[in-house]
């Protein structure tokens, strides 16, 4: 048996989506650009699937905007921010433009790079620090950090390492009274979390068809009527002249199917995994020198991230693997770089003990007896790593 | 995973060989940095000039615990001025190689063993060329993770 406990990398599709997605290869497989009636079927279903996604976030149609995923939709967002808060009719002089942007210390890298790429091309970026352990954002931050020059606010509504869950309305409504352009990466929230783009006052927000059961390659940006939105992509009129390409019309369905069948299990789901997630998160607080990644109750209902101290995370993963968990850490050795997770250092762990990361991530999917096989498994793991570690023998004798 | 590893890092790592402690051991050397996500711990015991038996405790990956089991095997029963010409690149091939950014776990490998048989020499009153530990007198390991992999 397997425990895929990985869900906030990426899910299983649904049996819907996929269903959804049959027809719309070979047998409605018109270009909705095209006039012709194959064409016209296939736009027609491109709007159904517009509507019924914006319908599940609270918007309306025209304010969606159908994406690769994640990742693009970002990049979106924030260039259209740097670039068209710039360009709005009458453009202002140069020396008037918005130069600067505010995020915090632990977005997604989708968020980071790009504007550490426009920071290069001379865009001054705050990144808010978070509270320790818990990683919340404080308003009172964002609030001091606004600037008459800031073009863009960006903070995601919940984090794909820690699971935090931001207060994002409050951070919304200190943006509209000022006035700036407010984006929030809900990659990892939209059909796991209510997500209701009124209420949370954003302007724009990005999702990603497999984060909730959908197809991969396939995401849509929200972007509120009268916000600014320049194409990243050009050569085409689809997507009202704001995203050139022919529209991935089996990914599109996949996606606006997976939604639908999340934001109608979203209740029962979310209660569930809670049961699952905290189970985890007390049976592994149980050991010593452990702690818990992120707030304990502005949580994802599927996020449990600890650091066990003395040992090393891709050890314990890959530990795991042979044991059949998939499971992820935020360590060095599985980012790839010299450096253990951003996220986890943002929160204030050292770097010895954010080496010691893991985190198990939930879907509606998972069974009891996946979670089971992990509430037996990781122990045994933690403590056998440390049995061997020569760090754990000074930490234990203090 | 961003990479691969030979099914012999995997062997190494899953049951890896001589871990443990030795009591009153002919020496012991720790090198690494828990800081960088790598200590690892070696403890010899020598017979006439023989590693009788090795033993290794390691924090770090998957790759810093197999090449700790990996070179206390190389050098188990071989005479202690063999166990000196060990080389990072021996324990990484007779692992069948190791992922570029892995390398520098083979590194400490060969540090914690020198480190471990100067220890030995210290304690034993062995003279010996200060030069054959010339490398480990730069403090800490080289910290060569090559080239780097996004994910």
């Amino acid at each position: 048996m397997r425990a895929y406990l990985d869900n906030a990398a990426t899910t299983r599709l649904s049996d819907a989506a996929r269903e959804a997605m049959l027809p719309y290869f070979d047998g409605i497989y018109g270009n909705p650009s095209s006039l012709h009636d194959e064409g016209q079927r296939a736009g027609a279903a491109l709007q159904n699937a517009r509507e019924r996604i914006a319908a599940a976030i609270h918007a309306d149609p025209g304010e969606i905007y159908f994406t690769s995923g994640g990742t693009e939709s970002n990049n979106m967002a924030i260039c259209s921010a740097a670039n068209c808060s710039a360009a709005r009719r009458p453009a202002p002089a140069p020396e008037r433009r918005k130069r600067h942007i505010i995020s915090s210390a632990i977005e997604h890298h989708a968020v980071l790079h790009p504007l550490e790429a426009l920071q290069k091309e001379g865009f001054e970026i705050t990144l808010l620090p978070v509270e320790p352990e818990t990683g919340l954002v404080k308003p009172a931050d964002l609030e001091a950090a606004l600037r008459e020059d800031t073009a863009l606010v960006t903070i995601m509504t919940a984090n794909n390492e820690v699971g935090t869950i931001q207060p994002i309305a409050a951070l919304g409504e200190l943006c509209r009274a000022r006035g700036v352009v407010f984006h929030s990466d809900a990659v990892q929230a939209v059909g796991h979390i209510p997500v209701d783009v009124r209420a949370m006052n954003v302007d724009m927000l990005s999702l990603s068809a497999h984060k909730f059961h959908g197809p991969k390659g396939v995401g849509a940006l929200y972007c509120r009527r009268g916000a600014p939105l320049c194409p990243l992509l050009l050569g085409g009129a689809q997507e009202r002249s704001r995203r050139a390409g022919t529209e991935n019309i089996p990914g599109i369905m996949g996606m606006a199917a997976a939604l639908e069948e999340s934001a109608a299990e979203l209740a029962e789901v979310s209660l569930r995994l809670t049961g699952f997630r905290d189970e985890m998160i007390d049976q592994f607080l149980r050991l010593p020198r452990t702690h818990l990644n992120g707030d304990r109750l502005q949580r994802l209902p599927g996020n449990a991230s600890l650091c066990f101290e003395g040992l090393e995370g891709e050890a314990l993963l890959l530990l795991l693997d042979a044991k059949g968990i998939a499971a992820s850490s935020g360590s060095a050795c599985t980012s790839g770089s010299l450096e253990p997770s951003h996220v986890l250092l943002a929160l204030g762990r050292p770097h010895e003990v954010a080496h010691g990361s893991l985190r198990l991530s939930l879907s509606r999917y998972t069974t009891r007896e996946e979670i089971d096989l992990a509430l037996e498994a990781v122990p045994q793991t933690v403590e056998y790593l440390r049995s061997i570690s020569p760090v754990w023998d000074r930490l234990r004798r203090g | 995973m961003a990479m691969v590893y030979s099914e012999k890092v995997k062997d190494h790592f899953i049951n890896p060989r001589n871990v443990g402690e030795i009591e009153n051991a002919d020496g012991v050397g720790e090198v690494g940095n828990a800081s960088c996500g790598d200590i690892m711990k070696v403890y010899l015991q020598i017979e006439d000039g023989v590693i009788a038996d090795v033993k290794f405790k390691t924090f770090g990956c998957a790759s810093a615990i197999a090449t700790s089991s990996m070179a206390t095997e190389l050098i188990k029963g071989r005479a202690v001025e063999e166990a000196l010409t060990l080389t990072n690149k021996a324990v990484a091939e007779a692992l069948d190689g190791l992922p570029p950014v892995k390398m520098h776990c083979s590194v400490l490998a060969e540090e914690a063993v020198k480190t471990a048989i100067k220890d030995y020499y210290d304690r034993a009153g062995i003279a010996y060329d200060p030069a054959l530990f010339a490398d480990l007198e730069r403090g800490g390991h080289a910290h060569d993770h090559g080239d780097l992999v996004e994910e």
